[in-house]
């Protein structure tokens, strides 16, 4: 039971605005964490800052044990702690396998890499992660036709193809009709089991993630407002009140 | 008769037209050798403009500095610089076939090399540039070197060099330079071609469709946007080196960088031909090129006029350009399609194939 990502009193503000609040929470190895908050409870801005996105104004972020807060993104890439993005973010141009291909982990790339022709068992790996999530027939289409749902589940593949040790997802359901959701749910669970990847998910719909996450996180107001197992959380009148606007 | 083989056909047949051109049109071969000079610039142009999305306005800087490269090169191997380019040519000068030709081939890789360093030194200033800033900033950088070379005496600033003249007859000098301007063009498209062909082509695509995600998912953006301009630069190098050497006469600001007409045909011709594929460049060049010569020809005084028309349409109404439209009109040819069935019996159907 050890903690992949460790954070300790993150704090972050936009001009005036607190977005996070001397935040602590850590990500368990292997397990599935849930984020949970109102709109505006700093969700977002906790990812952006573990990723690297923007700077902390204090705290500390560590990953395997090792500061990573002063990292910038491509070099957290790297390391293994990968984000999906809440809206979508895919290469738009390309076709599906092409996506996948270039998705590859650059953990080692050399100046060599740059100018590596593409194996047949990256493809054949590409092809089948895309079976995975159900767009191997449309492998061949321009990603930025498809629909937003197929988007996400094409963002999802990529991620898979990067082999990371973490995996945040930010809202992976939201905008995904309901029959799709119980789908993604196990994909996300088989993720977990069969690829060992450990997973930190922000998601609005309770019923997806008290289905998924071993542990869940309850932001508001830019501070860390409980903590518990699925049960406890919808238990806890904090969070209740929160939820409900009750301040 | 299957894709790779039309392919190689096609490749054939432009290059036996090429070969032939200059026996076959000798009046035209100075025009000819210049088209190949319009191609190479597309085409570098669209390595960044294209597939990486990095719209640049000061490709021409490059074109510049090799033509001066191999200037200095050529006349510094055998004389001083500063007392040739000080005699406006008034100083005999005669150079020997041999000293011709080394000078030539040294100067030319000097300007290759010294191009794509240039490249490497500039980036590293304007890639923290994106989108209509980046554009702006280059075209900039490009202007500022024109403005500089006119004003460094020992190049001959703003009066220019007369280059190293050939000892030979017209007529097979005409001839050299027009297969070297052909070499050049077939290199840079081979090298393209190929460098399309690995995970640098998928890289630069992925800049260009999302560089935050390319960025989130690991990728070494700035590596491949570096290497992707001194890449330009290399062959943009080389094409003005040949280019001052046909010409005879090189100077700053009309010959060397010329900002407000190469430096924006090359934007024109790759837009035309259709942005982001091989062979829209090569198409466009020779379209614009083409029509730029004929309204040159017959429609005198207008000829502006019916270059801008030409840019107004192609921006307004077809921005996708000619490969680009076809592609939206003929998915299927360009492999774009459904295919169902799934990834566990694609190593029998392909075998049955």
């Amino acid at each position: 039971m050890t903690a992949m990502i460790q954070v300790d009193g993150v704090s972050k503000s936009f001009g005036g605005v607190q977005a996070n609040r001397g935040v602590s929470m850590s990500v368990t190895e292997g397990k599935i964490t849930g984020l949970i908050g109102p709109n505006g409870s700093g969700k977002t801005t906790l990812f952006n800052s573990i990723v690297g996105y923007h700077p902390i104004d204090g705290g500390s972020i560590k990953f395997e044990g090792r500061e990573i807060s002063k990292l910038r993104v491509p070099q957290i890439a790297r390391l293994g702690l990968l984000r999906t993005f809440q809206q979508t973010r895919i290469y738009g141009e390309m076709n599906c396998v092409e996506n996948m291909l270039i998705s590859i982990p650059h953990r080692n790339a050399s100046w060599r890499d740059m100018f590596a022709k593409h194996p047949a068992e990256l493809t054949e790996k590409a092809e089948h992660l895309l079976e995975f999530v159900g767009l191997y027939a449309k492998r061949r289409l321009i990603s930025g036709d498809l629909s937003f749902g197929q988007q996400k589940l094409l963002e999802f593949a990529m991620a898979l193809m990067n082999e990371p040790k973490v995996l945040l997802l930010d809202e992976p359901t939201a905008g995904i009709n309901p029959t799709l959701i119980n789908g993604l749910i196990d994909r996300l669970k088989r993720a977990n089991e069969d690829f060992g990847i450990t997973l930190f998910v922000i998601e609005h719909n309770m019923r997806v993630i008290m289905n998924l996450a071993e542990s869940i996180y309850c932001l508001a107001h830019g501070e860390m407002l409980a903590e518990g197992t699925p049960d406890e959380i919808q238990k806890d009148q904090r969070v209740i009140d929160a939820y409900l606007g009750a301040h | 008769m299957t894709l790779a083989a039309r392919q190689q056909l096609l490749h054939g047949v432009v290059l036996l037209c090429g070969i032939a051109a200059p026996f076959l049109f000798p009046n035209y071969t100075l025009q000819v050798s210049i088209l190949w000079i319009m191609i190479l610039f597309a085409l570098t142009w669209d390595l960044l403009g294209g597939q990486m999305g990095y719209n640049s306005l000061g490709n021409i800087l490059f074109f510049g500095s090799g033509m001066y490269a191999c200037a200095v090169v050529q006349i510094g191997l055998y004389y001083n610089v500063g007392d040739y380019t000080s005699a406006f040519g008034a100083v005999k000068v005669d150079f020997t076939s041999e000293q011709y030709f080394t000078g030539l081939v040294l100067g030319l890789i000097a300007a290759a090399v010294l191009s794509a360093l240039l490249a490497v030194v500039f980036g590293w200033i304007v890639f923290g540039l994106r989108g209509p800033y980046f554009a702006i900033g280059t075209l900039g950088v490009a202007i500022a070197a024109g403005e500089l070379v006119s004003a460094w005496g020992w190049v001959g600033g703003g009066g220019g060099i007369s280059m190293p003249t050939y000892q030979g007859d017209p007529d097979s000098r005409a001839n050299i330079y027009y297969f070297l301007c052909l070499a050049s063009a077939v290199a840079t498209f081979l090298f393209l071609k190929w460098l399309y062909s690995t995970s640098f082509g998928l890289a630069i695509n992925a800049i260009r469709d999302d560089e935050e995600k390319a960025e989130s998912m690991g990728i070494h953006t700035k590596r491949y946007k570096t290497v992707a301009w001194s890449i330009s630069a290399f062959f943009l190098g080389i094409s003005g080196a040949l280019f001052g050497n046909m010409i005879g006469f090189i100077e700053p600001l009309e010959v060397a960088f010329p900002t407000v007409t190469f430096g924006i045909f090359m934007v024109l011709m790759a837009l035309l031909g259709g942005k982001g594929t091989l062979w829209g460049p090569v198409l466009g060049a020779t379209l614009f090129h083409v029509i730029k010569e004929v309204t040159w020809t017959h429609l005198l005084g207008w000829q502006w006029v019916a270059l801008g028309l030409l840019i107004i349409v192609n921006v307004v109404y077809f921005q996708q350009g000619i490969l680009g439209w076809a592609q939206d009109k003929w998915p299927e040819f360009f492999g774009i399609k459904v295919d169902p069935g799934s990834a566990s019996d694609e190593p029998a159907r392909r075998a049955a194939e």
